[in-house]
Formats: C-alpha cells, sequence, structure tokens
C-alpha cells in the first residue's frame, strides 16, 4: 500500500497532523486535494498515505480541530471538505512552536558535530 | 468540550451506522476518483489511470476499514457483534447451554445465598455505633468454665474496673400483661440504668432510664420496644406518660425503642424496667446467683486484651469494701469477648461448614463449567482455524471467547439470582431456633454485587483456558480435522478436571454423610421419656391474686383438675422446669451420710418441682422405692426422687432409699433433712447430645415455694396438638386472666433438639446432592468426548474383533478409572474437612468407614452410569464408517 515512487517518503511520523493543520489554515480543502497540496509544497518529498490521512482527519475532525461539510468541488463532484476551526488554529500555532524548537534542537546539534 | 465532542461523534457513529460508512466509503472513492483524474490530466488513457491510482492507493475498501475502525466505537461495535454471536451459538447448542447456565446458576446462586444469610451473622459488625468495643463479661467456674455473673461482681467491677466506658448488667424479666384482652407473659429484662448507653441506643419516643429510676425503691416504670407497642397497643406513641398493668402492678411507660436496635443480648425482649437491686453481705440471697448478663463498652484506649488482665488482677486482690461468696470469687478472673463473638459462637461451626460446603460446591461448578466449554473448544477447533486462516487476530479470538464466557456467566449470574432468592428464603426458612440475628438475613445490594463479581470472575477463569487452547491450536491441523497431539493435551487436562471435580464433589458427599448419620444417632438417643402424644405449655399465675402459695398452689390443683376432664386427655401434670426446653434450674445438695465435699465441688442438681402425675403422664420409669403421691403435701416429711445416675454414682449398689439429704436455695443450719422415696430413670434436660445431668424431683407443694410458672404436660390418646384449645378454655375456666405461652408438642422439643446439626445436614445434603450430579454431569461430557475423539481407534479395534462387550467394559472402565483416582484424593481431603464438622458429628467417628466406604462405592456406581451412554454408543460404532471419516 506504499508509494509507487520509490523517491517519494512517508510523512515524518507524528507530523501529519501539523502538516494537515497549516495546509488547511490556508483554505479548506478535501481529502485528495490535502494530500496533492502537502506533496506539491514538499515538491514531492511527502508522500501522504491515503488512509493514514482518512484516519488522522477524522481523528483531528473529533478532537475539534477541524470542521468538515459535503460540497461540490470545481469539477462538480461530491467531496467532504475540511476546515480549520478557532481551537484548530491554536492547535497550530501550538504544533508549529513545539516543531521548530524541536526541529532548531535537532539541526544545532548536527552543526555541532560537522 | 473536544472530549464531549468525541463521545457524541462516537456515539452518533453507534447509532447511525450505516450513514457513518456510507460517508467513509463515499470519501475514500472521492479520493480516488480525483486521483485517477489527475493522472488522466497528466496524460493517460482512462483505464492506464484507474490501474495507476489503484496501484497507488492500495484496496479502497482496506482503507475505508482502516476509517472506520480508528474511533473508539468500533471496539463497542465489535464487541456488541461478538455479544450476538455468542448468543446465537449458546441458542444453537441448547444442551450445552442449558447444562453451563444451570451449573452457574446452582454454584453462584448457592454462595449468594450463603453469603446472604452469613454475613449479617458472621462478618457484619454488630448495628451499633463502634461496635467492635462492645464486650461480653462472663464469670469463671473452677475448671474455668464460663457462666453468667452475679449482681455483686457487676457492682465490685464497675466501682473498680478502668477499662471500660460503661458497664451495663441485665437478668430476665418475665412479667404478664394484663388489663388489656388476652393475658400474655412478655420476654423483657431489668437492666441497669447504663444498658442502653452501652450500645449506644436511645429510645425514639420518651427517655431513657436514669440512675434515680435505678434505685432500690424507686418508682415503677417500663420502656416498651416499637413491636409491642405496635402489636399491642396499636402504635399509640402516646402510652409514653400512662401507665400499664405488668403482673397487677401499674408501671409507668417512660420511653420507647425503635426496631433497629437490635438488643442481641435478648431479642425476644420486649421490655425493660430498671434493675432496682443492690447485693448485700447475705450470701442466700437472688443477687449473689449466677444469672445476670454483663455488657460493657470498652474506653477508647482498651483491648480486650488489657481489660481481661485488668480483671483478673482486680479478681485476685479482693477489696474489703466488696465481700465476695465462695462461688463469685473471681480468682479466675473473667472471660471478656467482644459481643459479636458471644452472640455468634454457638452457630459458628455450622455456618462455617456450610460455607466450606458452598466453597466446594462453587469450585465444582467452575471447573464443571470449565469442562464444558473445553470440550466445545475441541469440537470447535476447524472453526478458530478457519476464522485465524480467514486472518482473525489471536486477541481477537481470546476477546471473542472470553465474550462469550462471560455471555454465559451474566445468563448464569442471571438465573443465579432467583435462585440466590429462594435460598435464602429456605435457610430463614429452615434456621435453627436461637440462630443469632437471623431476622437481619436478606439478599441486599452488596450481596447482589458480590454474586456479580463471582459471576464476572467465573467467567474469565473459564473463558481463558478454552480461549488459550484456541491461541494454540495448529491452524493446518485443525484445518485438516487431525490435530490428534493437541487432543491428547486437551483430553487430559479436562481429566485432571474431571478428577478434580470427583475430588471434591468426595468431601461433600462425605461431610453430608458423617452429619446424616449424627443425626440419625442423635434422633435414636432416648430422652428418658415417651415424646409422642404429648403436649406441653406454660401457665402462669399471674398478679396479686396469687401472691400467696397457697393461692398458687390451689390454682395450679384446680387447673390441673379441670384439664384432666377434657375429653381424650390421658394424663396431666405440672412441672417447674421441661425436658429440652430451655429450661434450666437447679440447687445444690448435702447428705447425711456422705461428708461433705471441699467448697468448690458442692453437688448441684436440676430441681423439677412436679404434681404427683407427671411420671406416668410423661412415662419416666420408676427404678426403686415409690413414686411421688397425694401424701406428699405441705406439712408431711419432704420426699424427693433421685434419678438413677445419681443415686449410682453416690450410693453404687447400695439402696439409697431413705437417705436423707438437704436440696435446695440453703444448706446447713436447723433445717430438717429430707429423705430419698424413689429413684427414676435419667431425663435429657439440656439436649439430646448432653449426657442426662443429676436431677431431684420433689412435689410441688413440698418446695420452698410454689412456682408461679410451671409446665403443664398433657397425654393425649390422639394427636395432643389437637386438645390445645380445649385445654386453654379448661385452664381459663379456672381464672381467665392467666396467660398461657410456649405451646408445643414434645416431639417438637426433641426434633429442636437436634435443630441445627438437622439445618448444617440438610444444607449440605442438598450441596452434596448438587455435586454428585455436576460430578456425573462432567464425567459424563469427558467420557462422551474422549469417544467422540477416539471414533477411529474404536472402529479399528471393532474391525479387528473387539466384540461391543469388551467396548462398553473398556470406556465404563475409564470413567471409574477416573472416578478413583478422584475418589483417592478426596479421600484425603474429606479427611482434612472432617476435622472442621468434627464439633457437629455425634456418636460417630470423623473416620466412620462405614461412611467413606459408602460414598466412594455410590460415586463408583455414579460413574458407571454416566459412562454408559458414551460406551452403549462406542460399542455401536460401525467401523468402515468410522474409518472413512477421518
Amino acid at each position: 500500500m506504499g508509494g509507487a515512487n520509490s523517491e517519494n517518503t512517508d510523512v515524518i511520523p507524528g507530523t501529519l497532523d501539523l502538516l494537515i493543520l497549516k495546509t488547511l489554515s490556508l483554505e479548506p480543502l478535501h481529502g485528495f486535494g490535502i494530500a496533492r497540496r502537502i506533496e506539491q509544497i514538499s515538491r514531492d518529498v511527502f508522500k501522504v498515505n491515503p488512509g493514514s490521512l482518512l484516519t488522522a482527519l477524522q481523528r483531528l475532525e473529533r478532537a475539534g480541530w477541524l470542521d468538515a461539510e459535503w460540497r461540490e468541488t470545481p469539477n462538480a463532484r461530491r467531496a467532504r471538505f475540511y476546515s480549520l476551526t478557532r481551537a484548530g488554529r491554536r492547535q497550530l500555532e501550538v504544533e508549529t512552536a513545539d516543531w521548530k524548537r524541536r526541529a532548531g534542537a535537532v539541526a544545532r546539534l548536527l552543526n555541532a558535530e560537522g | 468540550m473536544s472530549l464531549l465532542r468525541q463521545i457524541a461523534r462516537g456515539v452518533h457513529a453507534l447509532v447511525h451506522g450505516r450513514q457513518m460508512d456510507q460517508d467513509v466509503a463515499d470519501e475514500v472513492r472521492q479520493y480516488r476518483d480525483e486521483t485517477t483524474a489527475a493522472h488522466q490530466r497528466r496524460g493517460m488513457t482512462y483505464e492506464q489511470a484507474v490501474r495507476a491510482a489503484t496501484l497507488e492507493m492500495g484496496n479502497v475498501t482496506t482503507i475505508a476499514e482502516q476509517v472506520r475502525t480508528s474511533g473508539w466505537e468500533h471496539v463497542v461495535e465489535t464487541a456488541l457483534m461478538d455479544v450476538r454471536y455468542a448468543l446465537r451459538r449458546l441458542r444453537r447448542s441448547p444442551a450445552f447451554t442449558a447444562t453451563a447456565v444451570a451449573t452457574l446458576a446452582l454454584g453462584i446462586g448457592a454462595s449468594t445465598a450463603v453469603f446472604s444469610a452469613v454475613s449479617p451473622i458472621l462478618l457484619e459488625p454488630l448495628p451499633f455505633p463502634h461496635a467492635s468495643r462492645i464486650v461480653t463479661l462472663q464469670d469463671r467456674n473452677q475448671q474455668g468454665a464460663p457462666m453468667p455473673a452475679t449482681l455483686g461482681t457487676y457492682e465490685e467491677l464497675r466501682a473498680r474496673a478502668r477499662s471500660f466506658e460503661a458497664l451495663a448488667c441485665a437478668d430476665q424479666w418475665k412479667p404478664s400483661l394484663m388489663g388489656i384482652g388476652t393475658p400474655e407473659r412478655l420476654v423483657g429484662q431489668r437492666v441497669t440504668a447504663s444498658y442502653f448507653g452501652v450500645f449506644g441506643a436511645a429510645p425514639m419516643v420518651g427517655r431513657a432510664f436514669t440512675p434515680a429510676d435505678d434505685q432500690p425503691g424507686a418508682a415503677n416504670v417500663v420502656i416498651l420496644s416499637e413491636g409491642l407497642v405496635q402489636r399491642r397497643f396499636g402504635g399509640d406513641r402516646s402510652l409514653v406518660g400512662r401507665a400499664i398493668d405488668l403482673d397487677g402492678d401499674p408501671y409507668l411507660v417512660i420511653g420507647i425503642m425503635p426496631r433497629r436496635f437490635a438488643n442481641v443480648m435478648l431479642s425476644a425482649a420486649a421490655l425493660w424496667t430498671p434493675m432496682r437491686e443492690r447485693s448485700s453481705g447475705d450470701f442466700n440471697t437472688r443477687a449473689w446467683g449466677h444469672h445476670y448478663d454483663l455488657v460493657g463498652r470498652l474506653a477508647p484506649t482498651a483491648t480486650v486484651g488489657a481489660a481481661s488482665r485488668e480483671l483478673l488482677d482486680i479478681g485476685r486482690t479482693p477489696a474489703v469494701a466488696f465481700p465476695r461468696p465462695p462461688w463469685a470469687d473471681l480468682t479466675q478472673g473473667l472471660l471478656v469477648r467482644p459481643l459479636q463473638d458471644t452472640i455468634t459462637g454457638n452457630v459458628k461451626p455450622a455456618l462455617l461448614a456450610i460455607i466450606g460446603a458452598v466453597l466446594l460446591l462453587l469450585a465444582i461448578a467452575s471447573v464443571n463449567v470449565t469442562n464444558l466449554l473445553l470440550a466445545c473448544g475441541a469440537q470447535r477447533r476447524p472453526e478458530f482455524a478457519m476464522r485465524v486462516a480467514l486472518g482473525a487476530g489471536g486477541g481477537r479470538l481470546v476477546r471473542q471467547l472470553l465474550i462469550e464466557s462471560i455471555v454465559l456467566a451474566a445468563v448464569g449470574g442471571a438465573l443465579a439470582l432467583a435462585v440466590a432468592q429462594l435460598g435464602v428464603r429456605a435457610l430463614v426458612a429452615s434456621s435453627p431456633p436461637g440462630l443469632p440475628r437471623a431476622d437481619a438475613i436478606h439478599l441486599d445490594a452488596r450481596v447482589f454485587l458480590f454474586a456479580l463479581m463471582l459471576t464476572a470472575l467465573v467467567g474469565l477463569v473459564v473463558g481463558v483456558v478454552p480461549a488459550l487452547g484456541a491461541l494454540r491450536a495448529d491452524v493446518t491441523g485443525g484445518l485438516q480435522g487431525g490435530a490428534r497431539r493437541a487432543t491428547a493435551a486437551r483430553g487430559s487436562a479436562r481429566h485432571v478436571l474431571v478428577v478434580a471435580e470427583v475430588a471434591l464433589a468426595l468431601v461433600l458427599l462425605v461431610s453430608a454423610g458423617l452429619l446424616f448419620r449424627s443425626v440419625q444417632r442423635l434422633t435414636a438417643v432416648a430422652p428418658g421419656f415417651d415424646a409422642s402424644h404429648v403436649v406441653s405449655m406454660q401457665v402462669v399465675a399471674a398478679g396479686h391474686a396469687f401472691d400467696s402459695d397457697t393461692a398458687r398452689l390451689a390454682f395450679f390443683q384446680l387447673a390441673l383438675e379441670a384439664v384432666r376432664r377434657v375429653p381424650g386427655v390421658v394424663d396431666a401434670a405440672f412441672t417447674s422446669q421441661l425436658p429440652l426446653s430451655g429450661d434450666v434450674d437447679g440447687y445444690g445438695y448435702e447428705w447425711q451420710s456422705i461428708p461433705r465435699p471441699t467448697p468448690g465441688q458442692d453437688g448441684s442438681a436440676l430441681r423439677y418441682a412436679v404434681t404427683p402425675g407427671y411420671f406416668t403422664t410423661m412415662h419416666i420409669p420408676l427404678r426403686r422405692g415409690r413414686l411421688l403421691g397425694a401424701t406428699d403435701r405441705p406439712g408431711a416429711p419432704e420426699a424427693v426422687l433421685i434419678n438413677e445416675s445419681l443415686a449410682r454414682r453416690l450410693f453404687g449398689n447400695r439402696d439409697p432409699i431413705g437417705e436423707r439429704v438437704r436440696f435446695g436455695p440453703e444448706m446447713g443450719g436447723a433445717r430438717a433433712w429430707d429423705y430419698v422415696a424413689g429413684v427414676v430413670g435419667d431425663v435429657k434436660q439440656y439436649s439430646l447430645g448432653v449426657n442426662a445431668p443429676d436431677a431431684f424431683y420433689v412435689a410441688s407443694g413440698q418446695w420452698w415455694w410454689v412456682d408461679n410458672v410451671q409446665s403443664l404436660v398433657v397425654r393425649a390418646s390422639g394427636d395432643p396438638a389437637a386438645l390445645v384449645p380445649a385445654i386453654e378454655r379448661a385452664v381459663w375456666s379456672v381464672n381467665a386472666n392467666e396467660p398461657i405461652q410456649r405451646i408445643a408438642t414434645m416431639d417438637s422439643f426433641i426434633a429442636a433438639s437436634a435443630g441445627q446439626r438437622r439445618f448444617a445436614l440438610l444444607t449440605i445434603e442438598a450441596f452434596a446432592l448438587a455435586a454428585l450430579l455436576l460430578a456425573a454431569v462432567g464425567l459424563y461430557g469427558v467420557i462422551a468426548g474422549s469417544v467422540t475423539e477416539r471414533i477411529r481407534e474404536i472402529g479399528i479395534r471393532t474391525a479387528l474383533g473387539a466384540t461391543p462387550r469388551e467396548i462398553v467394559r473398556g470406556v465404563v472402565g475409564r470413567g471409574i478409572a477416573l472416578t478413583l483416582v478422584g475418589a483417592v484424593l478426596g479421600l484425603a481431603g474429606a479427611f482434612a474437612a472432617s476435622r472442621l464438622l468434627e464439633s457437629m458429628l455425634f456418636g460417630v467417628s470423623r473416620v466412620d468407614p462405614l461412611t467413606y466406604g459408602g460414598v466412594v462405592a455410590l460415586l463408583a456406581a455414579v460413574a458407571a452410569l454416566a459412562s454408559w451412554a458414551p460406551a452403549r454408543r462406542a460399542a455401536g460404532v460401525d467401523p468402515t464408517i468410522a474409518l472413512r471419516a477421518e
């Protein structure tokens, strides 16, 4: 069930939620749109597993960070669109700060060794 | 907030399951369509795009499943599915279900019933504040055996002992309620003012006794129980402040004790009056008799041990201010016991035996169900193998089996509650008289929880075994239906269980057998009189009309004559105390021809003040001399009869007739000697299991006083109980104001005498029967199962020329062999268990070979019976079919 392209890697464990929240902070999207957006912006470094993504969407929606509604897509398909709630926006800030802190720490460690 | 949302969405998903599934499926499909479209936009044909999308995403259904099962509601959903599946399965094998449920219902129901019955008696603290600090105090005789204390001892301890916050003293009081409706003799207590305070209890209406009420010569006051007020005064609380007539005297009602006050010292007590009595230097008085119950509340810092030591100290250092007679010299100290121990001490052996029986039965029930589930598991191995092959995880399989067990246990548990309800009722109905706190027995909520806990526990225990077996099952082997390796292991596990079951059943059967033989022996004991066709009742001469001895003597004489005229009455007499009724009334004696024994070892004997017809009415045989007669009147030389074992012990072969003796409350001095006029047979007084005590019989009119309460015994030509109304009318024809009570046939007294053993026997017998049944079912299950598993082997044997007879012998032999192994283990267990029963056995050794042998034979017979049906099936096996079946 993994990606077909061997150059793609799965999303770094634990960051999928952050990526979804960030993606949705720009505009509401449906599942496929989110996956596509993540792949595009990461320049195809990250490959999103549909199962994980849809499960994560359901989880985030239940956590109250996303709202979901069925709407028409521009190409006239019915799709489930997700948008960030106010709580989701706060959560995005928290997770972003957290990620930056950790990424910075990792970068410093790598620099120190190099 | 997000938790609420979690729950709300989960519940929504559960309720609108189909809609949710549809949403998830739609979303996944839309995802796939978008992926396909994206590929198409890159220039693929539709077919290529679909293939690429499928390759990229994998199975759409799997993804939908993954999303769907991520929420918590999924766990609930599958559990519900498992429950439904379990119920379906149980419905499909009704024989298995019925056996398992019945087994559980019996095991759990019986334990719940017994727990309900035992808990208020043995386990629950008494319903008093700081109940553990309430203790009873008893004097000890020279041998150290406990006996009631004297009022003098109470007075000394109250003044000197420091271990107690409060100390109280109570004595029986049986006043007759007169002046309203039917006269009635009530049971009550004379108590010191501190009595209710010791229990932390107070009247619901009115006031408690004060020290001023408890002064000698203080006015007559009384506190009534709520029950008595309800029964005799229509619950009228304004009774407080008014006077009622007791024994012809007015008593001012000052309070009503609530029903919830559990007066465990004398649960029958319906009213209380202050003691108003003091001891004096004169030891020949009531105050120095051993008939007072002492109860105290320990100081917060004191312990039972410390209090005992303090009392022993006080006992060994007499104070001048508190003179003591030789029979209450306190040199042995006093017996201090928690109140709970005192009141439950007598019934403890029977109750513990019953608890033991219940635990055994529960163990057997669990073993049996485990066995059933194991056998069932063996048959279902292909099913499990199939499910594992289809992708069921081990955990999933275990969970399903556990749920099946829990469903089984829950159904069994629900039925068990019904069984328990009936059981409690049966236990209370058949409880021996004098079972303490029997009124507190009921099926309460905590017991219900206990049953539930038990149910769940049994469910888990019996569920785990086959689940583990299923996990270990070899998938391919299971599918092929061979897997004989696993069969052998499981088979031996079940053999172990059946052996355990037989062993446990044997323990119960032996216990029941020993008790049965005890009761048999006990009821075969001759009480010393002929109980058939005899009814007795207590007649009371109450009120001031009977203040004089002559008035009382005349009343009883007239009443007796009236009773004798009743048609159907063969003979009738009065006695001051009645055998096996609980009456105990004894006095000391001294003989002119025998040197006085050392102090402290004075002889004493029971006193029966009787009318001359007593011996002919009760059929007590005359051994020597003459019976009492009309000539033994007041004023005539005082004649006594003694019982034969006393005569033999004191005089050997010498004729005791004419020996001079003093018998009564006072010794020595210038009192005239009585003479022995005759010797009569021994009569059991305390119980059938206790040797006949020494006895003196004197004519009612020649005793120191005429008793105002006497037992009338009447021998009838037919059913004695039918004569009771006529007898009562005859007594009341003499004086309509006199209470009549304790009406019972002598047969019922004899039955009650074996009551406690009979109670234990009945219960344990029921358990033993259930155990036998369960063991037989278990054995049948195992043998039948092994025949099914060995059908091929049996087929080969038949093909090789084994006769049906040989096959049957083989199968039955296997059953009996298993039983005998269990029996040997059980014998060891029964031997150990019989130690607990020892105090309840009578006339039979706890290693009685007849009982043990009989039980083993019975078990072997049942085993043969249980293996018979499977053996017949084995003998009928057609070798060609059996061999093809593989």
